[in-house]
C-alpha cells in the first residue's frame, strides 16, 4: 500500500477528517479529556520504547539462570525486572522463542496486529501492513531478505502467528565481539526488528569494549 | 468471518515498505483515534478487546486496505460508539462535513443494526481456570476444522481443515469467538499448534518452514496418523 498520498502538507486524509470529527464530539460529551491526545503521544511516542525488551535480552546473554527463567515462563522473567503489562500491555503470557545455529524465529499477527507493547512499544507500520502479515506465514524467507536478512536453507526457519493473547518475543543471538560488555553496552545493540525476528543483532561498530 | 482481515497467505501485496527511524504517530489524528481507543473504554463502548477487534474486521473492506492501521481503529471506534448509543453517524458525518470532509467520501464504520449485547469481562485478564482437562496432549496430532465462523474467530482462513501438532499447552482462556458478541467467556484450553509449510501451501513452500498458531480447543480435532 503506498503511504504517500497522506502527507500533513496535502489535503487531509479521509480518516484524518473522520478522527476530527469523533474527537470533537467526544469532547462535546465529556466522553473525553482535551488534554488525552497529548498525553497519548508523550506516552507511547516518547516512553514506552523498545528498551524493555533489549533490557530483556540483554540480561538473558548475561545471566544464564535468568534466560533459563525466561525461555521458561517470559511473564515472569520480564516481571523479574519490573516489566508487566497493564491494560492493553498484553503480557498476560509472553513466550520469548530463541534464535540459534539451527533456528531462525520470526513473529507476526496475521489477523490483526498483536505485538508485545510492553517490550517494544507500539509496533512500525510495516509490521500491521498488509504486505507482511500476507507474506510471512507463506515466504518468511523470501521476506526476511527484503529485510537484507538471508537464513541459510538448512536452517529451520519457525513463524509465530499471534492468533490468541500469547505474545511472543524472540530472543536473538549475542553477536561476536562482545565479550566483557556491560548489560547496557549489549542493550544498546538490539534494535526492536531482532526482537520481531526480521533482523539480526549486528556486531559492535567502532571502538571496542 | 473471512473478511478482508484475515490476510495470511494471500497474494499481491508486493514488497515491504520499511520507513527507517519511523515516529510512533505520522499525523496527530492518529494519537487521538488511539486517546479515542481508552476513551470507548471508559464510555463502555467497546465491551471487550475481542469486541473491539471484531468491529475493525466489520469495516469496509476497502477502507480496511486503503486508510492504515488508526484509520481501521477509527472505523471500529465509530462502529462501537454508534452500536452503544453514544454517539449518531449522522452526527460524525455532519460534524466532518463542516470541517470540509467530502459528501460522498467513503465511511469505514459499520453499526450493526440492532448491536450485539455489550459485555465486559467477568473477572481482570483473559486466563481463565478450567474445570475440565485439556483435551490434547503435547505431540498430538489434530487437524483444524473447516468451518468458517460468520462472526469473530481466530481461526485464520489458511489454517483451517489442516494438519498440525500440538507444540503448547496454555491452560484456558476467554474463547473470542463468543466473547466478541456478548455471548460469553465460555472459555476454552489454547494450545500452540504447529504446522509445515508444506501442509498449507503445497510441495512448492519455501523449505524448512514451521507456522505456529495459538489455537483454541473448538477448532481443533484428534487426527490419526498413518501408522
Amino acid at each position: 500500500m503506498s503511504h504517500d498520498h497522506d502527507h500533513d502538507h496535502e489535503t487531509p486524509s479521509g480518516p484524518a477528517l473522520r478522527a476530527e470529527a469523533l474527537e470533537a464530539l467526544l469532547l462535546e460529551k465529556g466522553l473525553l479529556d482535551p488534554a488525552e491526545v497529548d498525553t497519548v503521544i508523550a506516552n507511547y511516542g516518547e516512553r514506552v520504547g523498545p528498551l524493555n525488551g533489549a533490557r530483556v535480552v540483554a540480561r538473558a546473554w548475561t545471566d544464564e539462570a535468568y534466560r533459563q527463567r525466561l525461555l521458561a515462563d517470559g511473564t515472569a522473567a520480564a516481571a523479574e525486572l519490573g516489566i508487566v503489562g497493564g491494560p492493553g500491555g498484553q503480557m498476560e503470557r509472553l513466550v520469548v522463542v530463541e534464535n540459534g545455529p539451527a533456528v531462525h524465529n520470526v513473529v507476526v499477527c496475521t489477523l490483526c496486529s498483536c505485538y508485545p507493547w510492553a517490550l517494544l512499544g507500539l509496533p512500525p507500520r510495516w509490521y500491521k501492513d498488509p504486505a507482511y502479515r500476507s507474506r510471512v506465514v507463506r515466504e518468511p524467507r523470501a521476506v526476511l531478505r527484503e529485510f537484507g536478512l538471508e537464513v541459510p536453507a538448512e536452517k529451520a526457519l519457525k513463524v509465530w502467528d499471534s492468533s490468541a493473547e500469547v505474545r511472543y518475543l524472540v530472543l536473538p543471538e549475542r553477536p561476536e565481539g562482545t565479550q566483557g560488555f556491560s548489560e547496557e553496552q549489549l542493550m544498546a545493540l538490539v534494535p526492536r526488528e531482532a526482537m520481531i525476528g526480521v533482523a539480526l543483532v549486528s556486531e559492535p561498530q567502532g571502538e571496542a569494549a | 468471518m473471512q473478511g478482508i482481515h484475515d490476510l495470511g497467505g494471500r497474494h499481491g501485496f508486493g514488497v515491504l515498505e520499511v520507513e527507517k527511524d519511523e515516529p510512533a504517530f505520522h499525523h496527530r489524528w492518529e494519537a487521538a483515534v488511539f486517546a479515542m481507543m481508552f476513551a470507548a473504554g471508559r464510555a463502555g463502548a467497546t465491551g471487550n478487546s475481542d469486541r473491539f477487534r471484531h468491529a475493525i474486521e466489520r469495516i469496509d473492506p476497502a477502507a480496511y486496505l486503503e486508510d492504515s492501521y488508526y484509520g481501521r481503529w477509527l472505523g471500529g471506534l465509530e462502529t462501537l460508539f454508534v452500536e452503544a448509543g453514544l454517539v449518531t453517524r449522522e452526527a460524525i458525518d455532519a460534524k466532518a462535513e463542516r470541517l470540509g470532509a467530502p459528501l460522498d467520501g467513503r465511511v469505514a464504520s459499520r453499526p450493526q443494526v440492532p448491536p450485539d449485547p455489550i459485555v465486559g469481562y467477568g473477572a481482570p485478564g483473559c486466563r481463565r481456570t478450567l474445570p475440565v482437562p485439556p483435551r490434547f496432549a503435547l505431540g498430538d496430532a489434530v487437524q483444524t476444522t473447516l468451518v468458517a465462523s460468520p462472526g469473530h474467530t481466530r481461526l485464520p482462513a489458511y489454517a483451517r481443515g489442516r494438519p498440525g501438532r500440538i507444540t503448547a499447552q496454555h491452560g484456558g482462556w476467554v474463547f473470542p469467538d463468543t466473547h466478541a458478541h456478548g455471548a460469553g467467556e465460555q472459555p476454552a484450553h489454547l494450545y500452540t499448534v504447529a504446522f509445515e509449510g508444506q501442509d498449507l501451501w503445497g510441495p512448492g513452500s519455501e523449505p524448512g518452514v514451521v507456522v505456529h498458531l495459538d489455537l483454541f480447543e473448538p477448532y481443533l480435532l484428534p487426527r490419526k496418523e498413518a501408522p
